[in-house]
């Protein structure tokens, strides 16, 4: 019996604590959200860097990126020279109405063309919408922001030494 | 001619005040949970704090269509909802909120009160029956078995409230009351809270309306206003009781310039018991059908009774 009426007055006195402290709600549409450093809400595309190599593509978990590309031939520079030819991006796409937001993409792309950008504002009606082309995802590159710098006490593994002291 | 105008004028507050108070309370108790439980509650409608929010509903429910199942029992089905509105509003008009600001004083006021809002729970049951749905039927029976338990104890501390007073009339039994009462009338007091949650079928009594087992149990076929009148009447049921309990155990306008300001300190105490009620639904959970009887007929009905034999005792101490 005295169990249950301490229960009774600790849940009162619970409810009344909770109803003095302020809410941790934040009114969204009309205060925009303290997001935390490197939230994942778009990926950006830098269209310049990607050589169309199709590695974020074949990585994707859920096949949600979409690339075509054609070779053109570049004339050779000095007399004598060969003719080199380089990949053309013509589409980069990305659906986000199946991408689950793992970031597989962005840490295999080797020229660093895609990057985590907190913009998540692009909801839509309908779910077809959510194809974005790669002139979306290029606009999307503005709201990228600069590096986080590397939290103090980070591990420093191999990858962090410098090729000459490793030898030594 | 004065006294025709003395009635409509009396009859137009206590509706003014039926209309406004469950609002009231209503809003208070979106926004009294919404914070106990960590939330901001509505913020939208009428920009400042969503303090429109239960008017924005009102539009909401008005607009919907009034169903009435093929199976239901019409006529029955469709009464159900203005009994429990109406004897609210019957029981609103005898509390009084000054010495002389009161929509009718009845001599037999607490009897009167006792009786029309005891009907207001028949509304439920015949909803209940009427609706031509299982949940809804034991919806209804729970509120019959729960009628059945809690009006015995809410009555006789009532009546220990009239027997301590020497007088069944709302204001008589405010003009008797001494600060005493406080601590005479305290067990008393708390078997009328208890009791009057239970009867009003608030959690943590709201076995009969269990919206997770019985989805909504009497009201479940209901939409639209009529929907929205069994709300209002929930509401309405939480000021009547509070305002009784604030009337019969805190002296109604008891306080500082009663006869100026006698509707303000009952208003202050009977928005203490408001919001009591709010409260104890957001922290104690549901009670089972068997914990409920138990607690009516083990636990209120003997205080009950001691407080009336207390009661007794002490009007004939002091009265000789």
């Amino acid at each position: 019996m005295s169990k249950f009426l301490t229960g009774l007055a600790k849940g009162m006195a619970t409810t009344a604590r909770t109803m003095v402290t302020h809410a941790p709600t934040q009114q969204y549409p009309h205060v925009q959200p303290d997001l935390p450093d490197r939230s994942r809400g778009v990926i950006a595309l830098l269209e310049e860097n990607c050589t169309s190599c199709m590695l974020c593509a074949r990585e994707c978990p859920d096949w949600c990126i979409y690339i075509d590309s054609h070779k053109e031939t570049v004339p050779p520079g000095p007399e004598g020279g060969r003719a080199r030819q380089h990949n053309m991006l013509d589409r980069f796409a990305i659906d986000f109405s199946l991408c689950m937001y793992c970031g597989i993409c962005i840490e295999v792309c080797p020229f660093d063309a895609l990057f985590w950008s907190p913009e998540f504002e692009y909801a839509d009606g309908d779910i077809r919408n959510l194809l974005h082309e790669k002139e979306k995802l290029g606009e999307w590159m503005r709201t990228v922001p600069p590096p986080e710098p590397i939290d103090p006490g980070a591990a420093t593994g191999s990858d962090a030494v410098a090729p000459g002291e490793a030898a030594g | 001619m004065n006294e025709y105008v003395e009635i409509v004028i009396r009859s137009v507050c206590v509706l003014a005040a039926f209309l406004v108070l469950p609002l009231v309370v209503g809003q208070t108790e979106h926004k009294v949970m919404a914070h106990m439980q960590g939330r901001l509650g509505p913020m939208e409608a009428g920009r400042f704090h969503g303090w429109a929010q239960l008017i924005a509903d009102g539009v909401k429910f008005a607009q919907k269509e009034d169903v009435v199942p093929l199976a239901a029992d019409k006529r029955v089905f469709r009464v159900a909802p203005a009994l429990g509105i109406v004897s609210y509003l019957l029981a609103l008009a005898v509390i009084p909120f000054g010495p002389d600001f009161f929509g009718a004083n009845v001599p037999g006021g607490l009897v009167w009160l006792l009786a029309v809002s005891g009907i207001g729970t028949l509304g439920t049951l015949m909803a209940g029956w009427s609706s031509g749905n299982k949940y809804s039927l034991l919806g209804g029976m729970r509120t019959a078995a729960q009628l059945v338990s809690y009006e015995l104890p809410l009555i006789l501390v009532c009546a220990s409230f009239a027997i301590a007073a020497g007088s069944l009339s709302m204001v008589g039994i405010a003009q008797a009351w001494n600060p005493w009462w406080l601590i005479w009338q305290l067990p008393g007091a708390i078997v009328f809270l208890v009791a009057a949650t239970a009867e009003l079928q608030r959690p943590p009594f709201d076995m009969p309306v269990a919206d997770s087992e019985l989805v909504m149990g009497p009201y479940t076929e209901y939409t639209g206003l009529r929907f929205a009148l069994f709300l209002l009447a929930e509401y309405a049921g939480i000021v009547v009781m509070s305002f009784l309990l604030a009337a019969l155990w805190l002296g109604a306008w008891a306080g500082p310039f009663p006869h100026s300001l006698g509707w303000l300190w009952m208003l202050i105490k009977g928005g203490i018991f408001a919001f009591v009620i709010i409260w104890i639904r957001v922290a104690w959970p549901r009670l089972r059908e068997d914990q409920l009887q138990r607690v009516a007929w083990l636990g209120l009905v003997p205080i009950a009774l001691l407080q009336l034999a207390i009661t007794a005792v002490g009007v004939v101490v002091t009265s000789q």
